[in-house]
């Protein structure tokens, strides 16, 4: 610590617990994060959990393999019901995709200090789960083979996609929120992949990671630059964020099914994504920071606050919630009124009340400081809003479809065995990629860390 | 110097401080004496260094606007070009270019233009990826990655004199010179 002692915290931080453990500096922050990747031998627990996601995405592939030989039939789908889990599946993983970006590039634009530590491994999870949900809509297009149709190409056959259409502009803002992601994620690293290749003590990594950093030196005109780059990018994620659940809700909203066809969907989807990203952040960070020992970085204050965000966006669902039935009553519309009736009595009634068990009424229970700060309760909330967001999807996409206007057409949907292994492998893939993050890159931003610690002013060297 | 323009025996010299505010300080006394190629190096960005260094002016901020500019009416003219031109569908007499329905793949590709050269920009006026740079023959310079600020004038500027510029940077509190061979 420097000549001055440890400083005596004042009246507003002891009220509120820190944004980083207390004695930390430049140095010892450097350390402790690149330690995980560098010497920190693989552990047991690590171990085991990668087998355990590597095993489930082996049956994803197995799935596909099956799926590519078989064709879509050995799914649940058929009419009246074509878009099955594979739809579901899509709009949840882009879903929790969404808390990643919130969290690096708005508050990063509203200078929230708390991002820090939570961005780097928000934004990862952004990409695995983008990567996970894209794979559905290729695969459920029957001839996953010809994807490339969905991109504007001068092709022979002299035809192009057709951009009226929201599934088209869904390609556009799927693969840009993608490519964008993983140039936000990978700008944020260069920085530390330099730390890592100047620290790492095997040949192989320092080269390694000396390819990846480019030759990032940290000169002050670069990050002059660097800076000027990491803002715009953010006001540019910013809006893009907002832009991708809004096409894919247009995805419904622009059909004329009933129960979707409403304009309520683009805030209520860009809501619920918000609450089921940060459900899948608390997920992930409450057992990453219990196993690498990282409570001085990921605090309470982080919690309570991913907390808050969940309780505020989850409001807003319940209201689009009650809002829809509002509007199946109000509107008059008798097919309106029927699937509204349908969802909260018909066949698939366990899944709309199991939905607004799990995202109406037990997130009420984080109005509690108690409940907000006991972090097992917060975990298990934090998986029954995720499994409330998946219901809702799936409240949204089968009971819409499976009794629309006529009832001579009316059918069920069920879903089959690969379904599931499609759905259950997908996590499998996002977990492997996960796991393999934490592994060999910092899963907390390093310079943005010490920028902290200088901020705070407990920076100070020997 | 005498030699003009032959390339001088040294990269520069490099100093080596112990906190971002001493860094600035430096800087800002080595702009004031009268030396001009410097750069500094930090491990994260340090407030108030490229002003010292009076680095101001950076064109990553254009070269985003043009990227944005470019995707954005790129995109559109590509949709009208396919809808309107190449591929007219006439459907129920609804119009060709039926710009609401183009909005939301412009967005798209305004936002996509404007990131990619934003990053590309920013590494293209770095100059990285560069796998070589004569700063990184200092061992201490490892350093500068983790909790280490280094000031370092370069052998180019005209005032450079190995000794004045050593006593120099000593003079200035900071933790240790050290020369940096090309």
């Amino acid at each position: 610590m420097g000549a001055e002692g440890p400083r005596l915290p004042t009246t507003a931080e002891r009220r509120r617990p820190p944004v980083i453990g207390p004695g930390h500096t430049f140095a010892t922050v450097t350390d402790k994060i690149s330690t995980i990747v560098l010497t920190r031998p693989t552990t047991p627990g690590w171990l085991a959990g990668f087998l355990l996601s590597f095993s489930l995405m082996m049956l994803l592939f197995y799935a596909i393999g099956y799926l590519l030989l078989e064709g879509v039939g050995v799914w649940g789908i058929n009419i009246p019901v074509g878009w099955g889990f594979a739809i579901v599946n899509f709009v949840w993983w882009i879903g929790i995709g969404h808390a990643g970006t919130l969290i690096s590039a708005i508050l990063l634009l509203l200078n929230q200090q708390w991002r820090t530590s939570i961005n780097r491994f928000a934004e990862a999870m952004t990409l695995f789960a983008v990567a996970s949900a894209g794979l559905f809509p290729l695969l459920h297009l029957g001839r996953p083979g010809l994807f490339y149709w969905l991109v504007p190409y001068p092709s022979t056959m002299g035809v192009w996609p057709q951009f009226r259409s929201p599934l088209v502009w869904d390609v556009f803002a799927v693969s840009t929120y993608f490519t964008v992601s993983l140039l936000f994620w990978f700008v944020g690293l260069i920085p530390d992949l330099a730390t890592l290749r100047d620290r790492a003590e095997t040949r192989a990594a320092r080269i390694l990671y000396g390819i990846l950093a480019m030759g990032w030196r940290g000169s002050a005109m670069h990050w002059h630059r660097y800076q000027t780059a990491y803002l715009l990018l953010a006001g540019l994620a910013a809006p893009l964020v907002v832009s991708v659940h809004t096409v894919v809700s247009l995805d419904f909203a622009v059909g004329i099914i009933p129960g979707w066809h409403s304009t309520i969907f683009p805030p209520y989807f860009v809501a619920g994504a918000i609450y089921s990203g940060f459900a899948m952040v608390l997920t992930l960070a409450i057992p990453l920071r219990a196993a690498y020992g990282l409570e001085d970085f990921i605090t309470m204050r982080h919690l309570e606050n991913m907390a808050k965000v969940m309780l505020a966006t989850g409001l807003i669902v319940a209201y689009g919630y009650a809002m829809e039935l509002f509007m199946a009553w109000y509107s008059g519309n008798t097919y309106e009124g029927f699937t509204a009736w349908n969802r909260i009595v018909g066949p698939y009634w366990p899944a709309y009340w199991a939905l607004i068990l799990c995202n109406v009424v037990l997130p009420q229970l984080l109005w509690f400081k108690r409940v907000r700060t006991k972090v097992p309760v917060l975990f298990v909330l934090s998986l029954t809003v995720n499994l409330g967001m998946w219901l809702e999807r799936f409240v949204i996409v089968i009971t819409s479809l499976h009794r629309d206007f006529l009832p001579s057409s009316w059918g069920m949907y069920t879903a089959t065995r690969w379904d599931w292994a499609v759905y259950i492998g997908s996590m499998g893939l996002f977990l492997t990629l996960l796991f393999l993050f934490i592994r060999f890159l910092p899963m907390i931003s390093i310079f943005e860390m010490r920028e902290l610690v200088s901020e705070t002013d407990a920076g100070s060297n020997d | 110097m005498l030699m003009g323009r032959t390339k001088p025996p040294i990269y520069g010299l490099l100093a080596e401080f112990d906190t971002p505010a001493g860094l600035v300080a430096a800087a800002e006394r080595a702009r004031k004496e009268g030396y001009r190629c410097m750069d500094a190096y930090a491990p994260f960005p340090v407030e108030g260094l490229a002003e010292a260094l009076k680095f101001h002016h950076t064109r990553v901020p254009l070269l985003t606007l043009i990227g944005g500019i470019v995707g954005g009416l790129g995109g559109y003219f590509m949709q009208y070009w396919i809808a309107a031109i190449n591929y007219p569908l006439n459907i129920g007499g609804r119009p060709l270019h039926s710009w609401p329905a183009f909005i939301p793949v412009t967005f798209e590709l305004t936002i996509l233009g404007a990131a990619v050269s934003a990053v590309l920009g920013m590494l293209g006026l770095n100059g990285l990826p560069m796998p070589y740079h004569p700063v990184f023959h200092v061992p201490r310079f490892a350093l500068a990655s983790r909790d280490r600020f280094f000031l370092c004038v370069e052998a180019t500027d005209p005032k450079f004199d190995r000794q004045t510029t050593q006593r120099f940077l000593e003079s200035l509190d900071s933790r240790g010179v050290f020369e940096v061979p090309h």
